[in-house]
């Protein structure tokens, strides 16, 4: 069905978009909080950046992470130097410039999840004996579930289909940074590549199907689970 | 004692300041219209609401003050709070919503038993269910439940039958009841709803504006003329203590005693010798000068006049003692005139059977 190469791109694309998701959703969930519920010096600039990768070309961030993460960049010589961790040209690069990539998204469909939490509730629960951070994670938070699934499924997506800020950071390295949109650009530059380029095609349709029909039912079992069915 | 004396003032022009003591035993009621402040000053209590300058002490234990830059946060005040829209939490069942203060409290201070809870507010075969799944009553029920189970030191209660139909505050008055009756827990009710007010009030904090009108037992403030702009001219009226004198099976009356005499009303359902409050109504009050003889009216009452008071307007209010006690009377400024109605005047009273609003709640007895 597959070659060898393809199941490689496939599975690296799956990894990256996992980890990309996994390591940035706890960051997208402060950051929605701050932006939904505090008010600090800066917030203004701080919502900016946050939203910064959705409006820039994608090659641009890349070529920024480039430019601070990279192997002499501004932050990545002290990350080499000290923790021994090199992105450049590495599957971990690859995963750091999807979750930078997919942050927005992911943190713009929490905000609107915590915002539509009823803080009249949060309110009773403090009457009630419970402390604001109980309240977090007793109340507002499962209350969110539904908005943090929508965040997790459009951060896989936004990774799955990351492009140019991968290819721009990390190149297109074959096992390593190699997903499955640069798999397809690297078909199509060759002259008998079109197959493989048809067949990760359908994969990436089969993929993203199949994780909207998935995200479809959990959320319909958590609006159940909280009452919002 | 619960202590309540607090200033607020916010942009846009609400300012509050009250000043009051309440007991920590039955029902305060704080009454007022809309805007009068009212839910402010439980927000207050319960510390959803930081008052600009104040304090605010139970027992002598300050929740908030000002003055020491003390303001103990909402989870350490042990204030239950029942809201006006229940706020059971959604995700969780009702019984998780009953537990989740009960949980939050100290293991070794649990007086209020969940068991005894369900019992007295009849939401044992709910607890399985989820919120949305419940009629306004019951969510109040179980709102309430909650808030008792927290094991609170205070009860602080929003109009929580405000949001719901007739029906359905029939259905739960008799459980605020029970549970005034039956738990040793003080409770600041807020209400603008008069028959609420007197069928469950102790003590009455009347507030219009953000400022004290008047405070006191139920009976002396719902009788005060100072309640008038709090209640409205027509629902001026003297509240009345009685207790039922004798049933009259064929056509479904009762008698009450009081001080000035005996009052015939519809059927009230309490036995012989239960003490009850009446309510009359000033406008429901009419003046003879002779027995009228002939009329439907079925109390009359002979009563001295003390005081008139010609409104602007068309109205007067005339002031009546009848007995021991005072009755409140409101006739047309061209009535009073025309009977040359004034002090010390000798007049009939005349109060229609079904003016009567009698309640059956027996404040005199738990005095």
């Amino acid at each position: 069905m597959l070659t060898p190469e393809e199941w490689v791109a496939v599975y690296l694309s799956l990894k990256v978009a996992f980890w990309a998701t996994f390591w940035s959703l706890p960051f997208a969930v402060l950051a929605a909080w701050l932006l939904a519920r505090s008010s600090f010096p800066g917030k203004g600039l701080f919502d900016g950046v946050v939203y910064l990768p959705l409006v820039l070309p994608k090659v641009v961030v890349g070529y920024i992470l480039l430019l601070t993460l990279g192997a002499r960049g501004s932050i990545g010589q002290y990350l080499d130097a000290w923790f021994g961790i090199k992105l450049i040209f590495t599957t971990a690069g690859a995963t750091v410039a999807a979750a930078v990539i997919s942050f927005p998204l992911s943190v713009n469909a929490i905000r609107l999840a915590l915002e539509a939490v009823d803080r009249g509730l949060e309110t009773a629960a403090r009457t009630l004996g419970a402390s604001r951070l109980d309240v977090f994670f007793s109340i507002t938070l499962p209350l969110m579930l539904p908005g943090i699934l929508s965040g997790a499924l459009l951060s896989l997506a936004a990774s799955l289909g990351e492009f140019g800020a991968t290819i721009t950071f990390v190149s297109n390295i074959e096992g390593r940074t190699r997903t499955i949109p640069l798999a397809i650009y690297s078909a199509t530059q060759l002259p008998d590549g079109d197959a493989m380029a048809i067949r990760l095609t359908v994969v990436s349709v089969v993929l993203a199907l199949g994780s909207l029909l998935l995200a479809s039912l959990v959320d319909r079992r958590i609006r159940v689970m909280i009452g919002r069915a | 004692m619960i202590e309540i004396d607090i200033r607020i003032d916010r942009p846009g022009g609400f300012s509050l300041e009250a000043g009051f003591a309440a007991p920590t035993s039955g029902v305060t009621a704080l009454f007022g219209r809309s805007g009068a402040g009212k839910t402010t000053i439980i927000q207050s209590v319960a510390g959803v609401v930081r008052p600009d300058s104040g304090r605010i002490a139970i027992d002598g234990e300050p929740f908030f003050d000002s003055a020491r830059g003390i303001d103990v946060p909402i989870e350490a005040r042990r204030a239950g709070y029942v809201f006006q829209d229940a706020r059971l939490f959604p995700h969780m069942s009702v019984e998780r919503n009953l537990r989740y203060g009960e949980r939050r409290s100290r293991a070794k201070e649990r007086p209020i038993r969940f068991e005894a809870v369900v019992e007295l507010l009849g939401i044992g075969h709910l607890l399985a269910r989820r919120p949305h799944t419940l009629s306004g009553g019951e969510r109040q029920r179980v709102a309430i439940g909650r808030a008792l189970l927290a094991q609170p030191r205070l009860l602080l209660m929003d109009e929580p039958l405000a949001a719901l139909d007739a029906a359905r505050k029939a259905e739960i008055l008799p459980y605020l009841e029970r549970l005034r009756d039956e738990m040793r827990l003080p409770i600041l009710y807020v209400s603008h709803a008069i028959d609420e007010v007197l069928r469950l009030a102790d003590m009455v904090v009347a507030l219009r504006e953000g400022r004290l009108v008047a405070a006191g037992p139920v009976g002396e403030v719902m009788s005060a003329p100072e309640i008038l702009p709090v209640v409205g001219r027509f629902d001026l009226g003297t509240l009345i203590a009685c207790t039922v004198s004798r049933h009259d099976e064929r056509y479904g009356l009762s008698d009450l005693a009081f001080f000035g005499g005996s009052l015939r009303v519809p059927r009230v359902e309490m036995p012989i010798g239960a003490p009850v409050r009446a309510r009359v109504r000033a406008r429901d009050v009419a003046i003879a000068l002779a027995r009228p003889e002939e009329v439907s009216v079925s109390n009359l009452l002979l009563a001295t006049v003390e005081e008139v008071r010609l409104l602007e307007g068309p109205y007067a209010d005339v002031v009546l003692k009848v007995g021991e006690g005072h009755l409140a009377a409101m006739v047309t400024r061209e009535s009073a005139e025309r009977l040359a109605l004034r002090p010390g005047l000798a007049v009939w009273a005349m109060i229609k059977t079904v003016a009567v609003d009698s309640r059956t709640t027996d404040f005199e007895a738990r005095e």
